[in-house]
């Protein structure tokens, strides 16, 4: 197990600087001067090559991706150029909203997608059809226009959650949390459809095996066989989607954010890009990736404690 | 149940398909005919689907934007499938170290979402639909090599790839002979789930702005403007959300459909 989890953290410390170096040559092929973008057309051109240097935009690439990496390692995010504020602050200020968001859509489609699929694959028949049809088109439908047919019915029309906006956390927890209630099921509800899709399908994988036909010839309940025996077999194949829906649901967080007005971590992003804040969005993008690579490196060490045979494979 | 599927998947795809045929040559209206006086106006029979705030008629524009939809995922998944097929069929051929880099790379694409590539490259570039077309195409080319690599290996081991290495071909010859015939069947589902999940991926970039430009219509933009009116008139975030979820539903009952065909294993469990 400690070779496995060395292994791991070897690749996880690869793949984030393979991110970082992603994130930074692409960035730095930004066509535009962030200097002038700034100071606006009409500066002096001192100025300009002052504020170039204050930027340290007169530097060598390598250099600044080093200074840019080891400012990072020290928890030094930079300065945003467009809020002139350190970049460190802003994210500090809009995790409370991506966070709680995709964490939230997260728990409902899991809580949705798991007990439907698992049911589909236990009854089969009519129960199975329904479920599949449904989550068919739950599958189909984007997240974006549910959160807009949300807002129609229960924003506008019984006017039971806000349409859009966001009061803090600070200005008040129950209300920060009706904000964000609409956007967590517009989030979750296509991703619950592909957890029941898959879930139902590694349920019907696991079959009848000889250990299930073991746990019924001593007795066992149904239940207790699904529950104990068959599910703990189909998880690994949710648990890996499952990771991949976080890093989904992250970046939608970016599209909800935009529809509901919250001032969180895709909506800075957003903003950042028309901005040209060029620190603020190499920070975000990298921010964004490194929860991915983080969330996987977990779903890993996850799937690796539940079943040992993955311990050995190559890392 | 199983013909079901595919002939219902392939049903509402191909009216998709013939209704963006149908509209390179014949609207209702034109769909960028702007017509103040009739704005906003509810469904009716001159309008079926009502007028947007600038009196544009609704159903002309879904129309037109079924083309772009079409036209964006198609060029993505082929962008996606001319870099990841390649790659997946070389790891499984070389295997060893070049598998390790090629997969490990496919895995850190995984790290940028459609919408974050394509968020980055609108700061390069601009907003429009080239843009949106790379951003689907980079995240979907991991997906396809790491199916093309899983299904190529599995043929690999297989007597007669073997015996065709023992004869004296080369790896490139064996897996254009071999590999690749028997994997196409895999490769056709693969590449209608993509498909459905770029025009789904394409949506969410033009309602983001990040997509084709005004004012050539796209059923995500058309969903944007929506937002705007949702009060005065709801109906418009009705009908461009319905186009893009039966595409998406119609490209996945396909997938499926043509998987429960082809994929005997799944046929069994059905």
């Amino acid at each position: 197990m400690t070779g496995f989890l060395l292994r791991r953290l070897a690749s996880l410390c690869a793949a984030l600087l393979v991110a970082s170096l992603v994130v930074f040559i692409v960035l730095q092929i930004l066509p535009g001067d962030p200097a002038l973008v700034i100071l606006g057309p009409d500066a002096q051109p001192d100025t300009l090559a002052a504020l170039r240097h204050q930027l340290g935009l007169d530097l060598p690439v390598w250099l600044r991706y080093l200074r840019w990496a080891a400012d990072l390692l020290t928890g030094d995010f930079g300065r945003s150029t467009a809020y002139d504020t350190s970049v460190a602050s802003l994210i500090l200020q809009r995790i409370g909203v991506t966070l709680p968001l995709a964490g939230m859509a997260m728990l409902l489609a899991t809580a949705l997608g798991i007990p439907l699929g698992v049911w589909a694959a236990h009854r089969r028949g009519a129960v199975d059809g329904g479920i599949m049809g449904v989550t068919q088109i739950g599958v189909a439908v984007p997240d974006f226009w549910l959160a807009l047919l949300l807002i129609l019915v229960f924003g506008v029309h019984f006017a039971w959650f806000p349409t859009g906006g966001f009061p803090g956390w600070w200005h008040g927890a129950g209300a920060s949390l009706r904000a964000l209630i609409l956007p967590t099921i517009a989030l979750a509800i296509p991703q619950a459809a592909i957890l029941a899709r898959v879930t139902r399908g590694a349920v019907l994988d696991v079959g009848v095996r000889e250990f299930l036909r073991t746990a019924r010839a001593k007795g066992l309940g149904e239940g207790t066989i699904l529950w104990r025996h068959t599910v703990p077999n189909a998880l690994i194949p949710v648990i890996t989607l499952m990771g991949l829906q976080f890093s989904f649901l992250l970046a939608g967080t970016i599209i909800m954010e935009n529809v509901f007005a919250l001032p969180g971590l895709g909506s800075l992003l957003f903003q950042a890009i028309g901005q040209r804040d060029l620190v603020l969005v190499q920070d975000l993008v990298l921010l964004f990736a490194a929860f991915v690579i983080v969330i996987n490196f977990a779903v890993d060490l996850l799937n690796a404690a539940i079943d040992p045979r993955l311990r050995g494979r190559q890392a | 149940m199983t013909r079901l599927r595919l002939f219902l998947g392939g049903g509402i795809t191909a009216t998709v398909l013939l209704i963006a045929a149908v509209s390179l040559v014949w609207t209702p209206y034109a769909p960028t005919g702007i017509d103040i006086i009739h704005r906003l106006a509810p469904p009716s029979v001159a309008h079926p689907f009502g007028t947007d705030p600038f009196g544009r008629d609704v159903l002309s524009m879904i129309m037109v934007g079924a083309q772009n939809s079409i036209a964006v995922a198609a060029v993505a998944v082929a962008i996606g499938s001319a870099i990841g097929i390649p790659t997946g069929l070389v790891a499984a051929a070389r295997r060893g170290w070049t598998e390790e880099v090629l997969m490990r790379g496919a895995d850190l694409t995984f790290a940028f979402p459609a919408l974050l590539t394509a968020v980055m490259l609108t700061a390069l570039r601009g907003p429009g639909a080239a843009t949106a077309m790379i951003a689907i195409g980079v995240f979907t080319a991991p997906v396809l090599a790491r199916v093309t690599r899983a299904a190529a290996a599995v043929i690999w081991v297989q007597d007669f790839a073997r015996a065709a290495r023992a004869l004296g071909r080369g790896k490139p010859a064996v897996t254009l002979i071999h590999i690749l015939p028997n994997i196409v069947s895999v490769l056709i589902v693969q590449i209608t789930i993509q498909l459905s999940l770029a025009v789904l991926a394409e949506a969410a970039l033009s309602f983001l702005g990040l997509g084709a430009q005004p004012p050539a219509p796209s059923w995500g933009r058309m969903l944007n403007d929506a937002q705007t009116y949702i009060y005065t008139a709801p109906l418009l975030a009705v009908f461009p959300g319905m186009a893009i979820a039966l595409a998406v539903l119609g490209l996945n009952m396909l997938g499926d459909g043509l998987r429960d065909v082809l994929d005997a294993k799944r046929r069994r469990r059905k």
